[in-house]
């Protein structure tokens, strides 16, 4: 097996592991704990298992059965979101959520809870899942559901890998007409006018989202809202990416390149305001665009940050603290979540307003950086994502996710990952 | 194509294979050994859009070959696919070990091909394509006996070609290359290696295209042909 790092190949981590090819096979025996691995679309550690093993499931990407009356697919673990879209639109049907890119697993879609642009319609991922069998290393093979072995269900579900490897899932898809999205662009300024265009755009849009640059006394922003067309027509064709085939310098991620990346992609997106008929793939994924983008930010890799705050004044003191840092961020997003509730016991998503940033990985500078923001999310009863995280303190992570005492019921003895033993260290 | 008998239907490359017929809507019999694996695959080509019947062998008995091909039958293309790697250390070399790789990679393809010529040819039409390996453009030290199972297999396929090229019946030998599979999971892996779906796009298009002998990727026909460009009393020193 290749060696296997997580999104924003940072923290670095060494492991074994093992390919699982058959849903029927046990788990292997290893020595030292081991943590399923997806896509490896996590930034941080939680697809990490330092001194452990990591089960593959790349290869656990067969369909098993779909009734297409009822838009109910079930599919092995490994299977890519990507590939059950190209799979279902031909055929009537879409996702219930997505996340910013196609490539990630429907395992990893599950142990992350994930949330869409649509999070205030639809909520989580997990509540799309009508069943999944989990396998434990007993050899036990638990089918769960919110109605069978529901606490396992609640605990699996945001459950981080770590109540055991699920080996097929059995999803809820949604009707559409085609693959085209009805989109708008519009430009804001400042925070004021986002939550002015969210409040408004939530009545009346399926899905939005809002693409920010942080600046000095002021942020500046792209809202992007959009529905699914109502036009049939031909899904483009989803084949992977040329990939990024090698690591850039530092000064590809240095603030003056990312300003200049921002103002002209403000100034694109701010002629662009019409509304018009795209393909999904652009709308949801522009990022899948170019393959491993991450190496964009060279070997030191990048970190993420990703919180939810109900309180706009933390949103602001949030962005003034970071443009204060002196780091640019040329993926910022702003977005809110709705009051659907979460069905997994450790579920990121929860009413208020999400902000996530990327930030190239400077060492101290951007680890000061992040401390500091942690701390804002803290005092503001805010939570961190842990699919993007990489640094959060126990104590962060205690108050965010009160629940994790009940979860570690669940927890399978022989499971474990670097970031359970970082935010639950004493 | 519209009806594919496949020949050791669990392989990974075989199954990236059939995903690609199932696409155009191709009625599969597939052939393995382990039934529950069998029914994955057979699972995954049916939503995918494929008709599937399934038969459950272990292909290295003869006496079941014929029962199968009539099964199939009426047969358009036949796709052999299974194989084992063996492990000439690991096994340190016994004759027994080469045995069982020579009936695998070997005996059991020749039989199973031979029965399957028979029928194609009676018929007059049809192809067959078979998964050989670069391994048996020369022998090496460390998997002597599989290489010379596949350059067998590559020497027969050719003849096989050779002789049913009037009759209508088309002969595709697929060389691949290292390709990432369960095969070579134990091997530490480098950019040299391909993946099965890559390995599957070139099978199909050879097939669609009428080729004979088939590299894949496509590169390996030039690096073999410098390996075998390599004189003998040189070659027996490498470490390969
Ligand atoms: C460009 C980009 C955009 C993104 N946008 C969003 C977004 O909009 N919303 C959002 O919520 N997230 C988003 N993410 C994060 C991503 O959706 C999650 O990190 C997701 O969990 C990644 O899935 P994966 O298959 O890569 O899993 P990995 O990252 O490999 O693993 C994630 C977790 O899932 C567990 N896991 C994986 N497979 C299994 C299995 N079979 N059984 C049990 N546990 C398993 C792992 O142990 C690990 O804890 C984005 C990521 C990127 C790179
Ligand atoms: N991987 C490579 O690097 C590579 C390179 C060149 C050529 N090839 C050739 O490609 C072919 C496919 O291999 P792969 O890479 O796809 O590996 P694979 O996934 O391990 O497939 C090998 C398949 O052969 C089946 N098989 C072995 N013995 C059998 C028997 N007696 N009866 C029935 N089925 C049997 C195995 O069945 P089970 O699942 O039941 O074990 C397995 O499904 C092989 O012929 C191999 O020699 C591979």
């Amino acid at each position: 097996m290749q060696p296997l790092e997580s999104w924003g190949r940072y923290p670095p981590a060494r492991q074994a592991a093992v390919s699982v090819h058959w849903r029927s096979d046990p788990l292997p025996r290893v020595h030292g704990t081991l943590l399923p691995f997806g896509q490896g679309r996590s930034y941080g550690d939680c697809c990490l298992n330092e001194g452990g093993t990591l089960l593959a499931t790349s290869r656990l990407d067969r369909f098993i059965e779909f009734d297409p009356e009822q838009g109910v697919l079930r599919c092995e673990a490994g299977v890519r979101l990507g590939d059950i879209l190209a799979f279902a639109v031909p055929r009537g049907f879409f996702l219930p959520v997505v996340p910013g890119t196609r490539f990630v697993s429907v395992g990893g879609a599950i142990a992350n809870d994930i949330h869409g642009k649509n999070h205030f319609r639809a909520g989580t991922f997990g509540r799309h899942v009508r069943r999944l069998e989990l396998l434990r290393s007993t050899g036990e093979r638990a089918v769960c559901s919110p109605a069978a072995n529901a606490e396992l269900f609640a605990a699996t579900v945001a459950g981080l890998g770590l109540t055991g490897l699920v080996t097929w899932a059995e999803l809820q898809l949604r009707p559409v007409k085609g693959p085209f999205i009805e989109a708008e662009t519009v430009p804001f300024r400042g925070l004021d006018e986002f939550f002015a265009l969210d409040a408004d755009s939530s009545e009346r849009f399926e899905y939005t989202v809002a693409w920010i640059d942080p600046r000095p006394g002021d942020v500046r922003g792209l809202y992007f809202r959009g529905d699914h067309s109502e036009r049939a027509g031909k899904p483009p064709s989803l084949r992977d990416p040329a990939a990024l085939p090698l690591d850039l310098p530092d000064f590809a991620v240095s603030g003056p390149t990312v300003a200049a990346f921002n103002a002209l992609y403000y100034a694109r997106g701010r002629l662009r305001t019409s509304r018009k008929q795209v393909h999904y793939p652009p709308f949801f994924f522009p990022l899948d665009a170019v393959g491993s983008w991450n190496r964009v930010y060279g070997k030191r890799g990048l970190l993420q940050f990703q919180c939810v705050v109900q309180d706009r004044a933390a949103v602001s003191a949030l962005l003034e603290r970071i443009v204060s840092s002196g780091l640019r961020s040329s993926l910022g997003v702003l977005k809110t979540f709705g009051d659907v509730p979460s069905p997994g016991m450790l579920s990121f998503p929860r009413p208020g307003a999400t902000l996530a940033l990327d930030f190239p990985n400077r060492g101290a500078q951007t680890f000061a950086l992040l401390d500091a923001l942690e701390s804002i999310v803290r005092d503001a009863g805010g939570a961190l994502y842990p699919a993007k995280d990489a640094r959060m303190s126990p104590a962060s992570f205690a108050a965010a996710y009160p629940r994790a005492a009940g979860f570690e019921r669940h927890v399978d003895p022989a499971f474990s990952s670097s970031f359970w033993r970082r935010v639950r260290a004493a | 194509m519209r009806r594919v008998l496949v020949l050791g239907a669990t392989s990974a490359i075989a199954q990236q294979v059939a995903r690609l017929y199932a696409d155009r809507g191709a009625e599969l019999f597939l052939v393995a050994r382990n039934e529950e694996r069998l029914g994955a695959v057979a699972d995954d080509l049916r939503v995918r859009g494929a008709s599937v019947e399934t038969a459950i062998a272990d292909l290295d008995d003869p006496a079941r070959h014929d029962e199968l091909l009539a099964r199939a039958a009426p047969l358009e293309l036949v796709f052999l696919a299974h194989g084992v790697l063996g492990d000439a250390r690991d096994t340190g070399g016994t004759a027994e070990a080469a045995e069982a790789v020579l009936r695998t990679d070997l005996l059991g393809p020749v039989s199973l091909l031979t029965r399957a010529a028979q029928r194609l040819e009676a018929q007059g039409s049809g192809c067959i394509a078979a998964l050989s390996s670069v391994a048996g453009d020369r022998g090496r030290g460390s998997n002597l006996v599989y290489g010379a199972a596949k350059a067998g297999l590559t020497a027969f396929l050719s003849g096989l070609r050779n002789r049913l090229s009037g009759a209508g019946v088309r002969v595709v030998t697929v060389k691949p290359g290292f390709v990432d599979t369960p095969m070579t999971d134990h091997l530490p892996k480098n950019p040299l290696y391909a993946s099965p779906e890559r390995v599957a796009r070139d099978v199909v298009r050879a097939i669609d295209t009428g080729a004979d002998v088939v590299y894949t990727p496509w590169w390996w026909r030039f690096v073999m042909l410098a390996v075998r460009l390599i004189p003998e009393r040189l070659f027996k020193r490498l470490s390969l």
